[in-house]
């Protein structure tokens, strides 16, 4: 069973921006889903048009199964969402906040109190809980919004850019803290503009331009994709001159680093056969990790090529 | 969602509105405690006895039912009006939109909420009457009924506009420009029998008028009126204007781009 089924989306805002422009998406049950595209894709118009926020032009969406246009509070009942922006009363403190979200789930207060306990705890935020929402840091915001989106223990958890400001350190605890919720069952949708969050967290990934779906595949196979594989090699002694013929693109960064591009006819074995015929000894190796970023402007390009 | 859900939910905007103006009851409930005890004094005190009788009664005594009446609708309307609007300004509206809650249950919370801050102010006002006047309450289902569902009307306006309203200015236009005129040609000053024959006539258009006439009769037992049609009247827009409201929510408009 799909948790999220999206067929013919589309939509065009009162100022004739047709901002989806037949978008197409399954999401499985317990999946871990990546969307992902530039500014102005359409990432947070499909949230919305799922979110039942905004209206759409054409198209079904299906929230397990529950079709918007005719089960809708079955579907509401499903889903939770963490909006891109801040959208909670500023003059309620944070347990206010989760508990009346709770409420509105028709979740009684005993219940909604041992929950708002639970995420609180785990998301670092319990100390604050009569704080005014508008006192705490957008990092502490952006969990709060975590929180009541958990209140309900939804099936499908959609996520707009959900570490976008958040620092390094918190950034990691959050995904450790999502791979927790998706272990339990809970399946989930993210946006982000950080790849590398994608490529550690999502099984399945979609790449989304200009209102339309480009690629639509897992994580893997879209990694794989990627012919060349780049590496960064560290030295054991420094080395200045990169001998002939240099057939995996060899360049030196600083005078103890050089990378590599192995392509895909190419193997490493060869890479460290050639390496140590030349008399270089490497201390370590590892991957360079910008490759997604790397596929995604590419994949970006071949759609639209420069100068269309 | 079930009806246990329903009645969560439904408690659950209920506190949320209640608490949201008595957290706030330096802006919410004094301000008119405040400017009907001027009125009191000004009206009642001070230039009443020159009046003499109105109605029958002292002229206190007679305006004191349609200055809680005022205040009952100015400050439903103002409620709901601004907390909609406010929770629409803050986006923390989609915190409902999103959840499972049928449209008529959330019109229903932010109408209880203005109708549970017009009788709490109506409240305060009576209170502060009785430091001026005697109020002998002549029927108290005519009084209870008429203020409620008076309160009722003008929290389902206050709704309507909060949906319609883009920025602060247009919460403030109605009440300025159509509440306030209405309510003070509304006979809560003064005896529509004074006024020339087509000025009745024309009265007679006010909706408010009803309202205030048998709040009046509810408590000294004499109206400009008849205090059916007042009830029939209230009735009317009490069904027109939540069929009004029901199909605004439905339709997302003003809350859904
Ligand atoms: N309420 C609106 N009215 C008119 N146009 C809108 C509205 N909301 C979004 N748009 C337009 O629709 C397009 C898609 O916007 P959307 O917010 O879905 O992009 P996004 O992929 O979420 O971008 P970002 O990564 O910047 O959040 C943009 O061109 C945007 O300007
Ligand atoms: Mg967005």
């Amino acid at each position: 069973m799909f948790a999220l089924e999206i067929n013919g989306l589309q939509k065009v805002y009162k100022n004739r921006m047709h901002a989806l422009k037949g978008v197409d998406l399954q999401v499985r049950n317990g999946d871990f889903f990546a969307l992902l595209g530039p500014n102005g894709a359409g990432k947070s118009t499909i949230i919305g048009i799922v979110s039942s926020l905004v209206r759409k032009t054409g198209g079904k969406v299906k929230v397990f199964n529950h079709d918007m246009d005719i089960s809708l509070n079955e579907a509401k009942s499903c889903l939770g969402v963490v909006p891109q922006e801040v959208n909670f009363s500023q003059w309620e403190s944070c347990l206010e906040i989760v508990l009346n979200q709770a409420g509105y789930y028709g979740i009684p207060r005993k219940l909604a109190g041992e929950r708002a306990e639970k995420y609180f705890t785990q998301l670092g935020l319990w100390e604050k809980r009569n704080d005014k929402s508008r006192t705490l840091s957008g990092g502490m915001k952006r969990r709060l919004m975590i929180a009541r989106a958990l209140m309900h223990e939804p099936r499908l958890l959609i996520l707009d850019e959900p570490t976008a400001g958040v620092d390094v350190e918190l950034r990691r605890s959050m995904w450790i803290f999502l791979q927790q919720i998706n272990q339990t069952g809970t399946t989930i949708v993210l946006t982000t503009h950080y790849l590398e969050e994608a490529e550690n967290l999502c099984k399945n990934i979609a790449i989304i331009d200009k209102g339309k779906i480009i690629e639509d595949t897992t994580m893997k196979a879209l990694l794989s994709k990627l012919g060349t594989q780049s590496y960064v090699l560290d030295l054991a002694q420094s080395c200045t001159t990169i001998p002939a013929p240099n057939q995996f693109n060899l360049r030196q960064t600083d005078p103890l680093t050089l990378e590599a591009d192995i392509t895909r006819d190419q193997n490493i074995n060869e890479l460290f056969l050639y390496l140590s015929t030349a008399g270089i000894n490497i201390a370590s190796m590892r991957n360079k990790s910008n490759r997604l970023e790397e596929l995604f402007i590419r994949l970006l390009n071949d759609k639209n090529p420069p100068g269309n | 969602m079930g009806y246990h859900r329903i009645i969560t939910a439904f408690l659950t905007i209920i506190i949320k509105e209640v608490t949201r103006f008595v957290r706030i009851w330096g802006q919410t409930i004094l301000p008119p405690a405040v400017s009907m005890t001027l009125y009191f004094i000004i009206f009642g005190s001070l230039i009443g006895p020159k009046i003499g009788q109105m109605g029958g009664f002292a002229y206190m005594e007679f305006i004191a039912p349609g200055i809680i009446m005022m205040s009952v609708i100015n400050n439903s309307y103002a409620n709901v009006v601004s907390s909609f609007f406010g929770a629409k300004f803050q986006r923390h509206i989609e915190e409902m939109l999103i959840a499972p809650i049928p449209d008529f249950v959330i019109l229903a919370g932010y109408v209880f909420g203005g109708v549970a801050r017009g009788l709490v102010v109506g409240l305060v006002v009576t209170i502060v009457a009785l430091f001026f006047t005697h109020l002998h309450i002549h029927s108290y289902a005519v009084v209870i009924s008429i203020i409620t569902l008076t309160s009722m009307v003008f929290s389902l306006g206050g709704f309507i506009n909060a949906v319609y309203a883009r920025n602060f200015d247009d919460v403030s236009i109605i009440p300025t420009f159509v509440l306030t005129p209405l309510t003070y040609l509304g006979g809560v000053f003064y005896s529509i029998d004074m006024l020339p024959e087509f000025w009745q006539g024309v009265s007679r258009f006010n909706p408010i008028l009803y309202m205030v006439n048998a709040f009046r009769y509810g408590i000294l037992g004499v109206a400009d009126i008849n205090i059916f049609h007042a009830f029939a009247i209230i009735l009317l827009f009490i069904s027109g204007l939540t069929t009004f409201a029901l199909v605004l929510l439905r339709r997302g408009i003003g809350l859904k781009s």
